[in-house]
């Protein structure tokens, strides 16, 4: 472990992987050699366009993927020992694109309960674990609802509460919001963010959406199995030229700051809320 | 239309019947058809009665809900009513006609037996109106558990049951989106052929077993994300507790068997 730190959760060194070809065919290289660490406590959001390897990352964090070449460790310990699958899978959570597909039960309580139970809890413990969770993703009041009949923003919050109920260290979310309305997407974004600030879980999110990018606290772009920015959100966004040249865009705010400056406007690029941007056009508008 | 179809209707409760543990309710279906099934005389058949309109009773499940569920019922009844009626041959002549003879023996037959039926599946609805699919498949668990000693995998049994409850609305809904986009394409699923019909279901099942595939596919990582390893080592939430209503039902559930047998023996 080079330069292990005890504060990053999860530490990627030098990954390669390449999904095995079918028959004959050869393999499909995603990573050849990626480097990421990421700290305890953060939350971190994981930009690129379709098929750049952001999914095929994730998986990486808990096992479901082992690396062909190169590390990744959890909490210090190599993914790829399979003695300490359950470990890493209990420190890690991960929460999906579709919840229809995740969740396992017929009634809310009961799914939030499964990964708790599968930890081998006593009963009185997974009780509270399942009520605290419910709590905070403010679903309680519907822990005796069947899933179909919840919206998609609600599932996918159970989804989540199922994930917290196993209380990991960090969770990672793969596009969680990509079949979600805007209503939807609000309810699990301000959820996500709330549990990273109050409860100091780790925030993985995977997302194509800028503005939910925008509200985590480092922003990680990747193109094609690279690293292709990594800084805070006004940092990454304000190399508008980069995004673009990979297919990306920056929030409609900065975008609209950098088109401006194309005009002869001379505005910084890191005005990521529209009030921030108000300002400085009045400022820019006034001088 | 095709939301009306619910599996094993389950209708939410705090009545007494609802309260019991599911173990409790499985075995006292179980001796509840035994002594149906031993039942052979009016009084006993009345005694069966009694006992099934008390447990609809405290159930307070609407009566009409019950009669809605007997509705499919209906052919069979009459098929085993008409079967009943002219191939008995036994007692007093009461009509005879052209080839047809029904006597009091095979009238008393074919009432006796179509009430066998009727309170047989009252009383097996009322299991499942009183206790929801998740209390079963957990009340089935625990009283299996025994056979897993002859290998039979008792926990992987009852998470498959859960699962598919789980996903029968789900794919419900998505064979509803299918048809409609079917027919937005032109399908047409109620003229033709009987063979015709069966032919333009293809293209239904064909999208929906794919899409049944990845679902389970996505959700077995999903379970694995969740620390899932089968039964070995796992605990559950909700743990089944015998309350005294349970061991009250027990009792009442021996004192009709013990009736019954012993209203056979005395020949009433």
């Amino acid at each position: 472990m080079e330069g292990f730190n005890l504060s990053d959760i999860i530490s990627v060194e030098h990954l390669a992987y390449t999904y095995p070809g079918v028959e004959d065919t050869p393999g499909v290289p995603v990573f050849e050699d990626m480097n990421l660490k990421i700290q305890e406590g953060s939350f971190v959001a994981v930009l690129g366009t379709n098929g750049c390897g952001k999914s095929t990352l994730a998986k990486h964090f808990n096992s479901i993927l082992l690396p062909t070449g190169g590390k990744v460790y959890v909490c210090g310990i190599d993914t790829a020992n399979e003695d300490r699958i359950m470990t890493v899978r209990h420190n890690v959570g991960m929460v999906f694109q579709n919840p229809d597909n995740q969740i396992v039960a017929n009634v809310v309580e009961e799914d939030v309960a499964f990964g708790p139970e599968n930890l081998g809890v006593s009963s009185p413990e997974i009780r509270r674990r399942v009520d605290t969770a419910l709590k905070q993703v403010g679903m309680y009041e519907y822990r005796e609802h069947a899933p179909h009949l919840l919206s998609g923003g609600q599932k996918q919050r159970v989804a989540i509460a199922g994930i917290i109920a196993m209380e990991p260290k960090c969770i990672v979310l793969d596009e969680p919001t990509a079949m979600l309305d805007p209503r939807g997407r609000r309810e699990v974004i301000d959820t996500v963010s709330r549990l990273n600030r109050e409860k100091g879980i780790t925030v993985v999110l995977i997302t194509h959406h800028m503005d939910e990018a925008a509200r985590a606290d480092r922003v990680v772009v990747l193109d094609k199995g690279k690293v292709a920015a990594d800084g805070t959100p006004r940092e990454v966004f304000s190399q508008v030229e980069l995004l673009h040249s990979i297919g990306l865009a920056s929030p409609e705010t900065v975008e609209l700051c950098w088109e401006l400056n194309r005009q002869g406007f001379d505005l910084s690029l890191d005005a990521l809320e529209p009030e921030e941007c108000a300002q400085a056009l009045y400022n820019a508008v006034k001088a | 239309m095709l939301k009306d179809i619910t599996l094993g209707q389950y209708f939410p409760g705090k009545s007494v019947i609802h309260r019991l543990d599911p173990r409790t309710k499985l075995v006292m279906l179980v001796v509840y058809i035994v002594a149906l099934f031993l039942a052979d005389s009016w009084v006993s058949y009345g005694l069966m009665f009694l006992f099934l309109v008390s447990v609809i009773g405290l159930s307070t499940i609407p009566p009409k809900a019950i009669a809605r569920g007997m509705k499919p019922l209906v052919v069979i009844l009459i098929f085993t009513g008409v079967l009943n009626l002219f191939f008995t041959q036994d007692g007093t002549v009461l009509l005879h006609f052209w080839i047809f003879t029904i006597t009091t023996g095979g009238l008393s037959r074919a009432v006796m037996m179509m009430s066998r039926i009727l309170m047989l599946i009252t009383g097996t609805f009322l299991l499942t109106y009183t206790t929801s699919p998740i209390a079963l498949t957990d009340g089935l668990e625990s009283l299996m558990k025994p056979l897993k000693k002859i290998g039979v995998p008792v926990h992987e049994l009852s998470m498959m049951m859960c699962i598919a409850l789980r996903f029968i609305p789900t794919l419900i809904e998505e064979t509803d989106k299918i048809m409609s986009a079917q027919k937005a394409r032109g399908a047409d699923f109620e003229t033709g052929s009987l063979m015709e019909r069966a032919k333009a279901l293809i293209p239904i099942l064909v999208p929906l077993f794919i899409s049944a595939f990845r679902r389970a596919d996505e959700l077995a990582t999903a379970m694995e994300c969740r620390c899932y390893q089968g039964g070995e080592g796992r605990t559950k939430m909700k743990l089944l507790h015998y309350h005294r209503e349970d061991f009250l039902s027990y009792g009442v559930g021996a004192a009709l068997v013990v009736v019954v047998i012993g209203l056979k023996t005395v020949g009433l």
